[in-house]
């Protein structure tokens, strides 16, 4: 496998498609395995796979996690543009080609041993969860957890079950926000910051990882420093137009940074200057 | 001893290109066309454009007669090795679908032999520049790479300099040190016409044992060093690099970007003639029945709106964001990302600007302003703050 892709780094192998979950109206997950339904290669939560819809063309897309049934990675998509609507359109038993996985993961080890704080915008929550998943899998490692989850309505909010399961057995500090949402809704309306001052956190001993649009990321790192964790504790994940995935097209630059091997996840104070320039 | 410097008079030139196709390359140089002087197969030293010259200022170009025969006596024009080595296409592979499945066939890799002939200095710089990107980053691109290992480089040292020439700024030329195979100065004089030759790798050597030629004089040495060194003296511009990374960071918000916003036309010819701008984008193409399709490799630039597209819109919808990240990235952040400057200093972006842009004052405007704050542009200090 890696031979091939060192021979031809932008030619997509082919993976099958396991299984389809609907998440939400707009939102699903592809499970995907090797064409023989082999399992694929270990990844580091947080990095990104380029998929490629027959006939269409290819997306950056983070992966969501492994299955427990079929070890196939889990790609949590939403449609958005033509290639993730032909993405939409594939059934169980398809094929689509896949490059990767590419880029930077969340620093798992770095937080072990101290409280980390997760915050998700929207399908920001996909690329967290794998995250999540081994925060779980070695709950006692570490101290308080807490998710931050903010989403447009109640209808968007991905993952109900999972959410629900690190809650109740793995001792997450759930909290929910969405930013409308009719009169059956009994839970939080707002933005996401608003939910920091609700949870404890030892701000000391505390790593957080961020993922969402880049305006929530922001205001979620002022919101994070404000409640006193230094920036170099606080990772976000960014995302850019990209073509290759490897540093050849150079569309995914951001300031100095190629976001497709320098990121996506970068540890904030590394690139807090050129966020505050519009249109870097 | 091979290494010695050679003189190969011109009416042996030929027998070099000969030797060249022999040993089967395909000699791409200089040649008339378009209106201008451009890179294209030659077959004999015919082919290259004696007698003629170019002119060249901001926003402008034109082929004059020259006095003489000169093969090589003009600056570069709108080409650049890139085309050859990054081709401004390529197909990456072929699908075919299959019922539900598919199969890919990538395009095999390319596997002519090109003879650069007429490399400046400059040129041969922006091709290690882009080496740096294709070839020893995180990830290789196999096809360049074959390109770059199969290509002999003949490099003609500079006789003149440009107006919008700044190579002795970025400390790229006018003469070409290493990293050919030939190094040939052009020399006229007194009714003699003849190539001073140095061989600049074991394949050069062997090339130039085949070519009827003499010892080069001492005088012959210090003629082809005067050569260059006029060159040296005729830079049309300057840049000064000190501290350039960090005066363009820091000055991301400077109202000079503004200013050159508004005659900026967008229109990506610097991208294009640039000879290390690297950008692609890929395009699938696929028939009508659906089941075959093809991705092509296009050069891009980051002019276009599309170039930061992601859903919803354009990260840099304003020609001032896209000037900016053209210009930050070549002097600046380039050097962050593969330990060099992205600029060797060719002029080209200033000469086939089409409102005249130039780099070199952009930054001076930038330097300037940063050194001695106006009073009445409040915004600079605001900019800044």
């Amino acid at each position: 496998m890696e031979s091939v892709q060192r021979q031809n780094v932008m030619l997509p192998s082919p993976y099958r498609v396991h299984r389809v979950h609907r998440e939400t109206e707009d939102t699903f997950t592809l499970e995907l395995t090797g064409k023989d339904g082999a399992a694929p290669s270990e990844f580091i939560p947080g990095q990104f796979n380029m998929l490629y819809a027959f006939g269409i063309g290819e997306v950056p897309i983070s992966i969501s996690g492994r299955s427990e049934s079929s070890g196939g990675w889990l790609q949590t998509i939403r449609e958005v543009g033509t290639v993730t609507r032909a993405l939409h359109r594939m059934k169980r038993g398809g094929v689509l080609g896949l490059r990767g996985p590419f880029g930077t993961g969340w620093p798992i080890e770095e937080a072990q041993g101290n409280d980390i704080v997760f915050m998700a915008g929207g399908i920001g929550l996909a690329p967290l969860r794998p995250a999540l998943h081994v925060v779980q899998s070695k709950r006692d490692q570490f101290g308080e957890v807490v998710l931050l989850y903010g989403a447009r309505t109640p209808e968007s909010l991905l993952f109900e079950k999972e959410r629900e399961l690190w809650r109740a057995k793995f001792g997450v500090q759930v909290k929910v926000t969405v930013d409308a949402a009719g009169r059956e809704w009994k839970r939080n309306v707002g933005v996401v910051t608003s939910l920091v001052e609700r949870t404890s956190f030892d701000p000391d001993h505390t790593v957080a990882f961020i993922c969402g649009p880049e305006v929530m990321m922001r205001f979620s790192v002022a919101e994070l420093k404000q409640s006193g964790i230094p920036e170099d504790k606080i990772y976000i994940s960014m995302e850019r137009n990209m073509k290759c995935a490897v540093g050849f097209c150079g569309h995914c630059q951001f300031g100095p940074t190629f976001i497709c091997k320098d990121g996506p996840v970068f540890r904030y104070d590394r690139i807090r200057r050129f966020l505050a320039v519009r249109e870097i | 001893m091979t290494n010695e410097p050679r003189i190969i008079e011109r009416n042996a030139l030929n027998r070099l290109l000969e030797v060249l196709v022999q040993e089967g390359y395909q000699i791409v140089g200089p040649t008339l066309g378009e209106g201008a002087i451009v890179y294209g197969p030659v077959q004999s030293s015919e082919d290259f454009p004696a007698g003629w010259t170019d002119e060249q200022e901001g926003g402008v170009y034109r082929l004059k007669k020259r006095a003489d025969k000169a093969l090589f006596g003009y600056v570069v024009g709108p080409h650049s090795w890139k085309k050859y080595l990054h081709p401004p296409e390529r197909r990456l592979w072929t699908g075919q679908a299959n019922g539900t499945d598919f199969e890919l066939t990538p395009e095999p890799i390319e596997s002519t032999r090109f003879a650069f002939f007429g490399v400046r200095s400059c040129e041969l710089h922006a091709i290690e520049i882009q080496d740096r990107v294709f070839i020893h980053d995180d990830h290789v691109d196999e096809d360049y790479k074959a390109r770059r290992e199969n290509a002999f480089v003949v490099v003609v040292q500079c006789g003149q300099a440009g107006k919008t020439c700044f190579c002795v700024s970025m400390n790229t030329g006018p003469k070409a040190e290493s990293g050919y195979d030939l190094a040939l100065t052009e020399i006229l004089d007194e009714g003699r016409h003849f190539f001073h030759a140095v061989a600049g790798s074991p394949k050069g050597a062997a090339i130039l044992q085949q070519v009827e030629a003499r010892a080069a004089t001492s005088s012959d040495n210090a003629e082809a060093e005067e050569t260059v060194q006029k060159a040296s003296q005729q830079m049309g511009r300057t840049l000064d690099t000190a501290g350039v990374k960090e005066l363009l960071q820091e000055n991301a918000e400077h109202p000079r970007w503004d200013l050159v916003a508004d005659r900026c036309l967008s229109c990506a010819n610097c991208t294009m003639v640039c000879p290390t701008c690297f950008c692609s984008t890929v395009e699938d193409t696929t028939d009508l029945t659906g089941d075959h399709t093809e991705r092509w490799q296009k050069w891009d630039s980051c002019f276009t709106m599309d170039f930061s597209y992601l859903h919803g819109g354009s990260v840099r919808a304003s020609t001032k964001s896209r000037y900016r990240q053209w210009l930050t990235h070549k002097l600046s952040s380039w050097i962050d990302q593969f330990g060099s400057s992205g600029c060797v200093g060719c002029g080209r972006c200033v000469t086939w600007c089409p409102v005249g842009i130039d780099l070199t004052e952009e930054v001076r405007s930038i330097r300037e302003d940063k050194l001695v704050p106006l009073s009445s542009k409040k915004e600079a200090s605001n900019g800044n703050a």
